[in-house]
């Protein structure tokens, strides 16, 4: 248990709406190591990002209330904790970045200003520290004259470059986990692969752990060491990175690999299309949430919900069949 | 370069700058270069890919080609006609052998029509069909795209992104045009769906013999769907080609660079590939570099990129360059 840095254990959110109480997070458990870069994936609305933002007590309450479950952090309860304790531990030791870096930003206040605030209130550096420290960090980000650039506004910066200055915020108080949601979304693909290139740096020179939600399976893959794949508010496929590539088990998985095409496609064939869309959860699923997409689906998936199974040793999957014999397990 | 039969759109030198207003009497100080001198041609049935990162002008020239600009300069032959000559009348004729599917199926829908009165005010606005016929045309549209013609009463919050983007192709398809714009129809859908659209637009396109004008900054769907590609880059076309040349032999530098940075869904494929990651941003289009567009980003720029412009040169059968050290 103890090489976990962060460990969650059967986490439930809801939200309150109009049209009922929607289940966006119904038992997802997860263990993040030290130093390692979990994948998150899923389509929009699947419960990537609310199951991190209640990790960190940042879901609105109300309407949004984690009804369900454990996230321990060196031993202490993230969930259990006042929103004092857990202020302490958000932004210093967990970290997180988010997907539009237009709007993470405040527009009245200068990047120095944004920078230095955190180095101040959770480190009790002085100002000139601070000031002193942000230019550092900028320069680590790769933005060039970092010492000048401290006093510009974020409309002064382009997308690419502020989503460097979330990355240095995050980053200014050595975290120990940085959670990233979609950061790379908003971005061009030139712009995606130095932020990633600078992620992957990052990483190897501060040794922090790194989970990164994401709907892109191609950015993943070369992030990525451990994949968590997420549909309808549960982990439905676990597995060492190469291992989920090569041998995608759940009939979802295997059926959003299938509808990617490649940039290095060989010959030209119609896209595997997964027919339907996902599902918006107004109770809990006594059924697979599957179940109404998958081509594979037999009587028991309409009963029961499949729990994550081990098919070999670094592989768990959340299936009542095999798709590649089409048996049951 | 091409004969009269075989191509059914013909670009030339099209440019689209929108002018800069500032100050109390409003002088023009300057003007966004958005689309700075682009040819091509599409040939009948077959589709072009237009990619380019966001703020390159793709979705600029697919809506002047449409004259909902007016551009600047150059010319646009539809079928040998001429589009920029045409008065307004005229062109809204035109207008029913070409269509445009937009990126957003949330905005490009009106809220408080139903899904009929949207697929069937093309068909009323130019006089096709009326009354019945109508209601008859929609369910067989709807039915084409793969919804229930049931639906036809519903509005469009009673449906999800993919189905809004279907009645968007239904509506484009009503008036049986030959030439369809779709700008980036496919990014604001989650993954699983952009595949039931783009296999939708395949089979339509193989149904009803459609050209495709195809725009996006996916490059891998680009490749999947279109038979020749051209790279934007700040205004210009860069590179344009057969797709299976442009993706295995890419000549400009930024194309390659392109092609480096898209991420491969399979581990062992995106670590075994050579990346070369381009530095800083794209320039303003109110002030582009002087030459070549691209020479401040390129990494084997010369001296006299920045002095001239490079030429849209052909440097194999049907593979255009625009760069002065390309072989």
């Amino acid at each position: 248990m103890s090489d976990l840095l962060l460990e969650v254990k059967g986490l439930e959110t809801q939200f309150k709406t109009p049209e009922g109480i929607v289940r966006a997070v119904n038992g997802v458990s997860f263990g993040l190591k030290e130093g390692e870069t979990l994948g998150v994936v899923g389509e929009s609305g699947c419960g990537k990002s609310v199951t991190m933002l209640s990790v960190m007590g940042l879901i609105p309450s109300p309407p949004g209330k984690v009804t369900a479950g454990e996230a321990y952090y060196f031993g202490q309860d993230l969930l259990k904790m006042s929103n004092e304790e857990v202020r302490h531990i958000r932004g210093a030791q967990i970290a997180m970045i988010f997907q539009d870096p237009m709007t993470s930003l405040n527009p009245v206040l200068t990047i120095g200003k944004q920078l230095e605030e955190p180095l101040m209130l959770h480190i009790g550096m002085t100002k000139n520290q601070a000031r002193e420290r942000a230019a550092e960090l900028l320069g680590m980000v790769g933005i060039p004259n970092a010492k000048d650039r401290l006093n510009d506004y974020p409309h002064q910066y382009s997308g690419g470059m502020r989503q460097r200055v979330m990355i240095a915020m995050a980053l200014s108080c050595s975290p120990q986990i940085l959670i990233a949601d979609e950061p790379t979304t908003a971005l061009d693909v030139t712009i995606q692969a130095q932020i990633t290139d600078l992620v992957k740096r990052l990483r190897d020179e501060l040794g922090m752990a790194i989970i990164w939600i994401t709907h892109d399976l191609g950015v993943v893959a070369g992030l990525a060491k451990r994949v968590l794949v997420m549909y309808g508010g549960k982990i439905i496929e676990e597995s060492e990175v190469g291992d989920l590539y090569a041998n995608p088990s759940h009939p979802y998985t295997i059926g959003l690999l299938g509808s990617l095409p490649r940039v290095d496609e060989k010959e030209h064939a119609r896209l595997f299309s997964i027919e339907g869309a996902p599902p918006v959860l107004y109770k809990k699923p006594q059924a697979c949430p599957f179940a109404p997409r998958c081509k594979w689906a037999v009587e028991r998936c309409w009963k029961e919900n499949p729990p994550l199974e081990p098919v070999s040793s670094e592989h768990r999957v959340a299936c009542w069949v095999d798709p590649k014999t089409g048996r049951t397990r | 370069m091409s004969n009269g039969n075989n191509t059914l759109l013909k670009v030339v030198d099209l440019k689209m700058h929108f002018p800069i207003y500032r100050g109390v009497f409003q002088r023009q100080v300057g003007a966004v270069h958005a689309v700075d001198g682009v040819s091509f041609d599409v040939k009948r049935g077959e589709t072009l890919g237009l990619v380019g990162e966001s703020g390159c002008g793709k979705s600029t020239t697919g809506r002047t080609i449409l004259q909902l600009y007016k551009p600047t300069a150059g010319d646009v032959h539809f079928e040998d006609v001429n589009l920029v000559t045409l008065k307004s009348e005229e062109m809204r004729l035109m207008r029913r052998k070409m269509q445009m599917i937009f990126q957003d199926p949330y905005a490009s829908l009106n809220p408080r029509m139903t899904v009929e009165q949207i697929v069937g005010e093309p068909l009323m606005v130019h006089n096709v069909a009326a009354g019945a016929e109508i209601h008859e045309r929609v369910a067989h549209l709807l039915d084409v795209v793969g919804l229930n013609a049931s639906f036809a009463d519903r509005y469009p919050h009673e449906f999800s992104g993919g189905q809004r983007q279907r009645i968007g192709v239904a509506r484009a398809l009503a008036l049986q045009p030959s030439f369809i714009i779709c700008d980036e129809p496919i990014s604001a859908l989650d993954v699983s769906i952009q595949a039931q659209v783009v296999n939708l637009l395949e089979e339509l396109q193989e149904q009803f013999n459609l050209t495709y004008l195809f725009i996006a900054h996916d490059l891998s769907m680009v490749r999947h769907i279109s038979k020749r590609v051209a790279v934007m880059y700040l205004g210009v076309i860069v590179e344009l080609a057969e797709r299976d040349e442009l993706y295995h032999s890419p000549l400009h530098p930024y194309t390659q660079a392109l092609l480096s940075a898209v991420p491969i869904p399979d581990p062992v494929a995106d670590a075994a590939r050579k990346r070369k990651p381009l530095e800083g941003d794209v320039p303003s289009p109110v002030n582009p570099p002087s030459g070549c567009r691209f020479r401040t980003r390129c990494p084997i720029a010369e001296k006299m990129c920045a002095e001239s412009r490079p030429d849209f040169r052909e440097v194999s059968p049907g593979h255009f360059v625009a760069c002065h050290l390309a072989k």
